[in-house]
This record gives structure tokens, sequence and C-alpha cells, in this order.
């Protein structure tokens, strides 16, 4: 592959990208595009290097060799100009715990140099907006993980980034909060911002992102569409469970050889979807030789099997 | 060779050398509400001189200050009010020390905040967290200096200073403030923990004791005295003593301003290097 070609449209764009701690390679040359307005999710275990992948997209580290060019600019000669037009929230909180949460985010305001009375207005929005009202007078070492995490993400959003940074945005929160998060990073999208997410979570990827790479060991082992990275691995199956033996035995005669066989569990595997038109002859011909099924699941693959095929390890 | 690259000017850093300035006053306002928020590392850094003071002046005051002999101030004869004018230049330099010490915690604990690994992702003027830090030790520094002085007085400390001796005590307030800051923001920044940033500028608090802050460095012991008249505080103290006082200055006060540039020199870059060196993988 040439490695030089950058895609000039694109919001963010990452060549041969390598970094190494002394003797350990986190990212042995990782090649990323992300489309402007949007959402790409770097999937990957603990480990896997995402959070160094974003250190070095968001200026904070250099990488040893690659090229990164960020709305444009390039990431290592024009840094400061990348890092005006991005936003970062890291995978540890980072606000100011000694200052309240409007201080906070006046702060950030500030940095940017707005007018003092755009400052106060845009506080004003993010605190409502991320449902922080009540608890923007009080300092932020106060504020739970959650509160913690939105008023980390409304940081980053002063200034209007157009492209933003988000590493293991919901980690460590509970289901009601990751609900809220991801809504707060849908409205993002809807805006038109353009995003990139790294997440354990195969879900995650699944439900946000509309293109996903899985990083595995500092290398992108796979990319695509979650649609198209689910059509790489074998196609879902349909499992029938029996109640006995002698059952199990006739389903097999009925049915041939075609699928996986689980005595022990009184299993039946068969490739298949969910579709009427394979379950119905299916059913059919069971049901004309007399075999009683205890059970019918159909399993559909997701991001987890996309996972286990690449890796070889069971995602999160 | 990472902190070289780091420091290399890129294209685009003019611009926002232009903010500075404005990014400088941001951060001294963010360090003044910290020092607001959490006011016990300011008492506890101002408390240290005072105790001092008042044990030195009241406990060892009254022996201390009839064994002065050639270090009596003009025109006092011994006892505690000669003891109280003698010791006042030593604990202003300890109340110096003090603050410094105080700022290397402030920096040590502050890098452990996440909000700095943001302000590198944003585009803040790098020198600007390290300034907000200087100037804001700065300032508390001059109030720990203020309420000493005040208490010096109080007990007994009479200075005859006019107004030019006073600005110029100020300078060399200052100057030793600009010094120790840096030097304890160095301090702070390579510190692998907060506690070790607290106890690396303890050597500052002990300066004065070891020159001629509390006794004249001729009652010292040979070794011990040799040690007292080359190190820095001692050409402090005697420059501050002789503008407070009307004690010689001599050439003390050309070796002050050596001294205090020197350290500052130094420490602003090695302070400097170590904010812009590549951060650790987190």
């Amino acid at each position: 592959m040439n490695t030089s070609t950058h895609d000039d449209t694109a919001a963010i764009s990452a060549r041969g990208l390598y970094k190494a701690f002394g003797e350990k390679v986190v990212l042995d040359g990782i090649d990323l595009t992300v489309r402007q307005g949007t959402v790409l999710a770097l999937l990957g275990p603990n480990g896997a290097g995402k959070t160094t992948a974003v250190h070095l997209l968001t200026t904070y580290l250099r990488p040893d060799a690659g090229e990164i060019r960020i709305a444009g600019r390039d990431a290592v000669k024009e840094a400061q100009a990348v890092r005006r037009a991005i936003g970062v929230t890291g995978q540890f909180s980072a606000v100011d715990g000694y200052l309240t949460g409007r201080e906070n985010l006046m702060l950030m305001a500030d940095l940017h140099l707005l007018p003092k009375r755009v400052g106060r207005r845009t506080a004003e929005e993010l605190l409502e907006r991320f449902e922080l009202g009540e608890a923007g007078d009080k300092p932020a070492s106060t504020y739970s993980g959650g509160m913690k995490r939105k008023l980390d993400l409304a940081m980053t959003l002063v200034g209007d980034p157009k492209v933003i940074f988000l590493d293991e945005p919901t980690t460590g929160l509970d289901p009601r909060s990751r609900r809220t998060m991801w809504d707060i990073i849908r409205g993002l999208v809807a805006a038109g911002t353009t995003l990139l997410l790294t997440t354990q979570y195969l879900e995650e990827a699944d439900q946000l992102a509309d293109r996903v790479a899985v990083l595995d060991g500092g290398r992108i082992v796979a990319e695509g569409t979650p649609a198209e990275l689910k059509a790489r691995i074998p196609g879902g199956h349909i499992e029938l469970s029996f109640a006995d033996r002698a059952q199990l035995e006739a389903a097999a005669r009925v049915l041939g050889p075609a699928g996986g066989r689980d005595d022990e569990g009184l299993t039946l595997q068969l490739p298949g979807d969910a579709r009427v038109s394979t379950l119905w002859p299916l059913l059919q011909r069971l049901n004309d030789a007399s075999v009683e099924v205890e059970a019918l699941a159909v399993h559909t693959p997701d991001l987890d099997d996309v996972f286990f095929a690449l890796t070889g390890r069971k995602g999160a | 060779m990472t902190t070289v690259t780091a420091t290399r000017p890129t294209a685009d850093t003019d611009d926002t050398r232009s903010h500075a300035l404005a990014h400088a006053r941001i951060m001294l306002r963010r360090n003044l509400r910290h020092m607001q928020r959490y006011p016990s590392l300011t008492l506890m850094v101002t408390m240290m001189p005072l105790v001092f003071l008042l044990l030195f002046v009241y406990v060892f005051g009254g022996t201390l200050g009839s064994g002065l002999g050639g270090g009596m101030p003009p025109g006092m004869h011994g006892g505690r009010a000669a003891y109280a004018a003698y010791v006042a230049p030593g604990i202003i330099l300890m109340a110096v020390a003090g603050a410094a010490q105080g700022t290397a915690i402030a920096v040590a604990q502050d890098m452990t905040e996440g909000i700095i690994a943001r302000f590198r992702t944003m585009a803040v003027a790098r020198s600007s967290v390290l300034t907000g830090h200087v100037v804001g030790a700065t300032v508390q520094t001059l109030i720990g200096v203020s309420v000493v002085t005040g208490a010096a007085i109080a007990v007994g400390f009479r200075p005859h200073a006019n107004a030019v001796d006073w600005l110029a005590a100020l300078g060399v307030i200052l100057l030793l403030t600009f010094a120790v800051t840096w030097l304890c923001v160095g301090l702070g920044l390579s510190s692998k923990s907060v506690e070790t940033a607290s106890n690396a500028p303890m050597f500052l608090m002990l300066l004065p004791f070891l020159g001629s802050g509390f006794v004249p460095t001729s009652s010292l012991p040979v070794g011990m005295r040799w040690f007292a008249e080359f190190q820095p505080f001692t050409p402090v103290n005697e420059t501050l003593r002789g503008l407070l006082t009307g004690t010689k200055i001599g050439d003390n006060g050309v070796v002050t301003v050596a001294w205090c540039v020197g350290v500052a020199a130094v420490s602003y870059v090695w302070s400097r290097r170590l904010y812009e060196r590549e951060p650790k993988a987190g």
C-alpha cells in the first residue's frame, strides 16, 4: 500500500502510525481514515493500543513514524492548528476538581478566548444540556463518576470543535449513564461532528459507529461497517435443544449431518437465519418425523463473533 | 531526545505566543482560586515562620540577644529587642522558603490532575501553566512576607528604613522569591509523588539556620562557618538586614543578585524542559 497518500476530504487521516515505548511496540503501523461527519469506533481489548492511538492523533504524544492529518493540518508540524480544530475527552477525568462545574466550563471558554458574555452563555447552555444545572456551582471533586464524565465532555464541546476524540467514553459508567452518554454522542453526530471513539464494548461500536476498526496488538486487524464485519464471519445459526438423547438422535437422522452436534448439551446447530423461509421447512420436517423440540434459538452474528473470529479472544 | 523535539519551535507557535499573556492570566486566576479554595496549604506555610519568630524572640531571644556581639543591630545593646531586630530578616527569608515549598506541593499536585493532560491537547500557550503557578506563588509569598513582617514589628522589630530602602528590600524579596519559586516548580515537576515534592524543598527552610539568619556566622564552628558564609541565603539575609536595619551591606548586594538570577535562570530552563518533555504513556 502506498503509505504517503492521504484522503484530503477526510477529517482524520493517519498513515503508517508507529509508536514504541522503549522496547515495547504499541502501535505497529496503523492507517486510519474518518470521513467528515462520520463516526469511527476503534475497537480492541485492553492494551491493544487504543489510547496511544488517540494520544498520537490528538498531539498529546508524537508518533515515532507515520503521518497524521486532522482537518487537513499536519499533527506534528502544525500541532497548534490541529489543537484548535479538535476536542478531546480522555479516558481519565480531565476536570479541575477545585473548580465548580460552571467555573470549569468558563475556564475552557476563557482559554478559547471567547468574550466573557459568550463564555457565560455557553457554560449555561452546556450545564442545561448535560443536566448539570443544579450541580453547576458545586466543586467538580464532589461529582459522581457519571457527572464528571458529562462535565468532561461538556468542557470538550466549548469552542465547538469539528473533530472530537472520545477515549472509552462509557467505561465505568452505570447502564443508565451509558445510555445518556450514547444519546449525547448521537446528538453530536446529528449536528455534523466527526467523531473517533475507542471502546472495548462491541455493542457500543455497533450502536454508535458508521465504521469500526478492530485494533489488536498494535495493528488494525479489520475495518469496515458493522454490517461488513458481521458479513465476514460465518453466518448465523439455528440452535435446537432436545429433552433426551433419543430425540436428538432422531432429529439428527432427519436433518442430516449438516450442522454441529453437542451430545452433552443435547443440542444441534444448523446454518441458517431467522427468516420464515428458512425455519418453516425445517420445522415441517421435524414435525413430520414426530421429533419433539424443546427449544429453538436463532443466533445472528454480532460484533462479539467478529471480534472472536479476528483476534481469537472473547470480547468484553 | 524527546525534550529537544518538543521544545523545537514549530511553524505555528507564533500565533499562540501572542496569546501567551492572556493564557498566563487565566492560569493565574485558576491558581489563585485553588489557593482560595484550599487555604490550609497557604496557612501552613505562613504559620511555620510565625512559630519560629515567636519561639526565637520570646524563648531564646533574651539570651541570644545579649550574645550577638559584633552582629548587634546598630544602636542596640542586647536583649530581646535587639534579637527581634536581628532575626526578623531571617524569618522573612523563611517565609519565602516556606511559600516555595507550598509551590512545589501545588505543582506536583496539579501535575497529577487530568486537566493538565487536557491543556496539552488544547491550543494553550505551553508556558502559561507554569507562569500561572509562579505568579500565583509570588502573590502568596508576598502575603506571607507581609504577615510575618507585621508580626515581627508587633514583637519589637523596629526597622529604620526609608522609602528607597523598603523598595530595595521588596526587590530583594521578589528576586529571591523568583529564584526559589522556579527552583520549587522544577522540584515539583520532577517529583514522582506529592509527598516527595513536599520533602524535596525542606533544605530551603534549613538554609536560614545554617547562615546568618539566627546567629552571626562568626559564632559558628569553622567548617559550618565556611558553609554559612558561602551559601546563598547568607548574602540575601545580610542585604535585607542592611536595608531594614542599617548594617553594612558591602558586596552582599551584588552576590545576592548574582545568586538569585543564576538560580532562577537555571531553574527556569530546567522546569520548562521538564514540562515540555513528552508525557509518559497513560
